[in-house]
């Protein structure tokens, strides 16, 4: 297929992704502020929000304060914004309206009706009065879309684009998730440590109160709130919520939808089969990602340092997302 | 704004004779319709809109820098065509068609058409639409105009003029294919009681059309939509022109030149291209031979096609034969190369070139529709009995300043069809554009885009203009 149109499909897929994410994260700050917590808690919390996306810095320029206000303004709203959920779902409409030759009707009819509504919500204000059920929609549309790909496009190629982007923009935000939340536990903000034995290298030592696990266990069902994990954990281990426990099933469970492992495989798997004549270090490097995240323990991830794991990890997708832009999707002329 | 009436009053009414009688082939569709409730019809043109946003059936305006995207207004009343007015409509543009399709090959090759006299030299090799590049070369089966748009409107007692011929890259295709959707969709009932013609297989025709006309010795040759992209106003069409043959859609970065083939840049290495299907005007195709700032277009891709190794629809240099001063010699051509008696005729046109059609034209511009001789889209023309004094006065002035650029017509009473506009259903004028097909063989679906001034009184119907479309109904024998 056209190498343009390869890159549209992926980008497409990757900003309605990024959406969801967003509108994730936020219902989940939301609901977790409306919890009984000091004004500290409360404006950190909405920090991390920004700190997860990069986006501090120009937050800061915008905006003096940072009441939930105005970072759900800048996040919801906000042109500005590369991330904000207006900005990826123009961003996803326009790539969809650049390929929309090669998207079924029914799809592109989704991505359409998508934008066209969002402009009708914003412009009624419904974010700000309606906030749940505005993230929810969010949400829903990106979740219909996927669907709406799966029962109506062909399983070829452009499949595979696709595919590559919401997987690798999805293991991104997963990962990102799993390290602002560490680094607010490593922070010991809540001087808390539940059952978990953080990395020696982060030195983390404070001691354990009632208070703080507590409220471990709302920090740590939020993140699995945010990636409609709650009912996965409770299936797959049957006990109270735990640190460590949720960064298993959010890094290596293969049966996790959002997981590291989960995400990776996808990526691999689709660069299979798409391969070409230049892509084989792409592959090779996909499938030593994947094999490593089989094949590791959590403990051991654990014991050298969560924050260097995702670090490392961080930067081996976004290579990957390089090599692929560079195999498949901008290849030198000729 | 005054002395419009006689136009609209005069006006040949499509559904309705001078006794306030339905016309035969009018009669089924008008017993559908007065069987409707008027909810039931607010609630189908509600629908209608709310279903053209949805699908994205929209362009961009000219000169919009926010790019907003419009919708052209779609009215659910057809224009109905019995199939006799369609047998002539049909012939008489094939006809004319193939006599511009010999033009052009003529106009680039021996010029028998200039040693006989018929038109003159200089209205040839001093045109700005004249490509000396096309001098001597031979495009695929001498085909030119892949794709023609006729220009067709009924005046005076109902009889069809043609208004002007688009050989270049006429749009509005999809507007024809989308409006009959939306007809079909919203008013099924009345299909199952009428029995209309087809023009749904229309993409198939051009699919077939383009690869009849590839380069020789390509047996499966690969056919691409060429578009400037996505803010063009006519970037819908382009899309869904592509996705309707199954091809690929390309802009002129996805494309490139290498040892005289045209290749496409794609997720498994180039891919060698034979057709370009492009909806890019001559001037930007190729920065290397035309405008040079161009970044829509390909560069080296002109000589690839005068090699003969990619076949471009329609062909450079067509913009020869659909300019305004030639339009004027079309019925001679078909006289000259057919050798038989134009099926359509053209309207009446003076020439402000020659000095005594100019001082006509002059004095009597309150009566006439004036327009630029390369201009398109309804900009830059006058209709002077819908024009104020100032108006008309500094219309005058750029005439006279450069009287070789323009032509004159008298305003024609065109014909009318019931549409819905504020104040319930009322009459209003339309035109028609026609596909036409060049290949091996002409072809045509019955029917085009008819499209409608809104505006009570106004006659021009162009959508940069406030104009809607309807979907018209060729119907398929003589009992209606």
């Amino acid at each position: 297929m056209l190498s343009r149109t390869a890159d549209n499909l992926f980008w497409m897929c990757r900003y309605l992704e990024r959406a969801e994410n967003t509108a994730r994260m936020l219902e989940v700050n939301l609901q977790m502020s409306l919890l009984p917590q000091d004004n500290q808690t409360r404006d950190n919390s909405w920090r991390a929000i920004l700190r997860l996306s990069e986006l501090e810095q120009a937050f800061d320029t915008e905006y003096s304060s940072t009441t939930p206000r105005d970072v759900l303004h800048f996040m919801v709203r906000d042109p500005a914004n590369p991330s904000s959920i207006y900005t990826c779902l123009r961003a996803a409409r326009e790539n969809a309206r650049s390929v929309r030759g090669s998207l079924t009707t029914d799809l592109w009819e989704t991505h359409n009706f998508t934008w066209l509504e969002l402009q009708r919500l914003l412009a009624e204000g419904k974010p700000e009065r309606h906030p749940g059920e505005f993230f929810e929609w969010v949400k829903f549309r990106s979740q219909v879309a996927r669907g709406v790909t799966e029962g109506t496009m062909m399983a070829d190629e452009s499949m595979c684009f696709q595919r590559l982007g919401i997987n690798l923009e999805r293991a991104d935000n997963t990962a990102r998730l799993l390290d602002v939340k560490f680094h607010e536990q490593a922070q010991g903000e809540a001087q808390a440590q539940g059952e978990l034995n953080l990395s020696r290298t982060e030195q983390v030592q404070s001691a354990p109160s009632r208070h703080s696990a507590h409220s471990e266990f709302y920090r740590w069902s939020a993140i699995l709130g945010s990636v409609s994990a709650l009912e996965n954990y409770r299936k797959v281990y049957r006990d109270v919520i735990t640190a460590d426990r949720v960064a298993e099933l959010l890094i290596l469970r293969a049966d996790m939808p959002r997981s590291l492992l989960a995400c990776v495989l996808a990526v691999s798997a689709d660069l299979k089969r798409i391969a070409n004549a230049d892509s084989a270090e792409t592959e090779r490097r996909a499938g030593k990602l994947a094999a490593e995240l089989q094949f590791g323990r959590i403990e051991s991830i654990l014991e050298d340092g969560l924050h260097p794991f995702l670090d490392r990890f961080l930067k081996q997708i976004n290579d990957l997302g390089n090599r692929i832009s560079q195999d498949f999707l901008v290849p030198l002329s000729a | 704004m005054k002395d419009q009436t006689p136009a609209s009053t005069r006006a040949y009414d499509e559904m309705v004779d001078a006794h306030g009688t339905v016309r035969p082939h009018y009669r089924a569709f008008e017993r559908w319709l007065s069987e409707q409730s008027a909810e039931e019809m607010v609630t189908r043109r509600l629908e209608a809109d709310i279903n053209f946003r949805r699908v994205g059936i929209t362009f961009s305006v000219a000169g919009d820098e926010a790019g907003t995207e419009r919708l052209i207004p779609f009215d659910l009343i057809p224009r109905v065509i019995p199939a006799s007015d369609w047998r002539i409509l049909d012939a008489g543009l094939k006809q004319r068609v193939r006599a511009l399709n010999r033009f052009i090959h003529d106009i680039y090759h021996d010029h028998d058409i200039v040693r006989a006299g018929k038109i003159s030299a200089a209205q040839i090799f001093t045109n700005a639409q004249y490509r000396p590049e096309m001098q001597d070369i031979d495009v695929a089966e001498d085909i030119y105009c892949h794709v023609a748009g006729i220009d067709v409107v009924r005046a005076g007692a109902g009889e069809f003029y043609v208004l002007e011929d688009n050989l270049r890259v006429p749009s509005g295709v999809s507007y024809m294919l989308e409006n009959r959707k939306m007809s079909m969709r919203l008013m099924p009932e009345a299909f199952s009681r009428i029995k209309v013609e087809p023009v749904a297989h229309y993409p198939d025709l051009l699919l077939d059309n383009l690869r009849e006309c590839a380069p020789r010795g390509s047996d499966d040759p690969v056919v691409v939509v060429l578009t400037p992209g996505m803010y063009n106003s006519a970037y819908f069409e382009h899309a869904f022109l592509a996705q309707q043959m199954g091809v690929e859609l390309v802009e002129g970065r996805d494309l490139f030149v290498d040892r005289n083939t045209v290749y496409m840049r794609t997720t498994h290495g180039p891919q060698r291209v034979d057709v370009i299907y492009r909806r890019l005007d001559d001037d930007f195709l190729d920065p290397l031979a035309f405008r040079g700032d161009s970044v829509l277009g390909v560069p080296g891709l002109l000589s690839v096609y005068r090699a003969g190794r990619v076949t471009l629809a329609n062909a450079i240099g067509t913009g020869i034969a659909d300019d305004k001063s030639i339009y004027l010699g079309v019925p001679d051509m078909i006289r000259f190369y057919l050798g038989e008696e134009p099926i359509l005729n053209n309207v009446p046109t003076w020439q402000c070139a020659r000095p005594d059609e100019l001082s006509y034209v002059l004095a009597n511009m309150h009566e006439l529709v004036v327009k630029e001789v390369h201009g398109a889209g309804g900009y830059g023309m006058l209709v002077g009995p819908a024009s104020t004094q100032a108006e008309l006065e500094a219309f005058k002035r750029r005439v006279r300043a450069n009287p070789s650029n323009y032509i004159a017509q008298p305003t024609l009473a065109l014909s009318t069809v019931p549409t819905y506009v504020e104040s319930g259903i009322a009459p209003r004028h339309v035109d028609l554009r026609p596909y036409v097909l060049c290949g091996k063989e002409i072809n045509t679906v019955p029917g085009g885009l008819c499209r409608v001034a809104l505006r009570e009184g106004s006659l021009v119907v162009n959508s940069s203009q406030g104009g809607g479309t309807k979907d018209t109904w060729v119907l398929e024998d003589e009992s209606c």
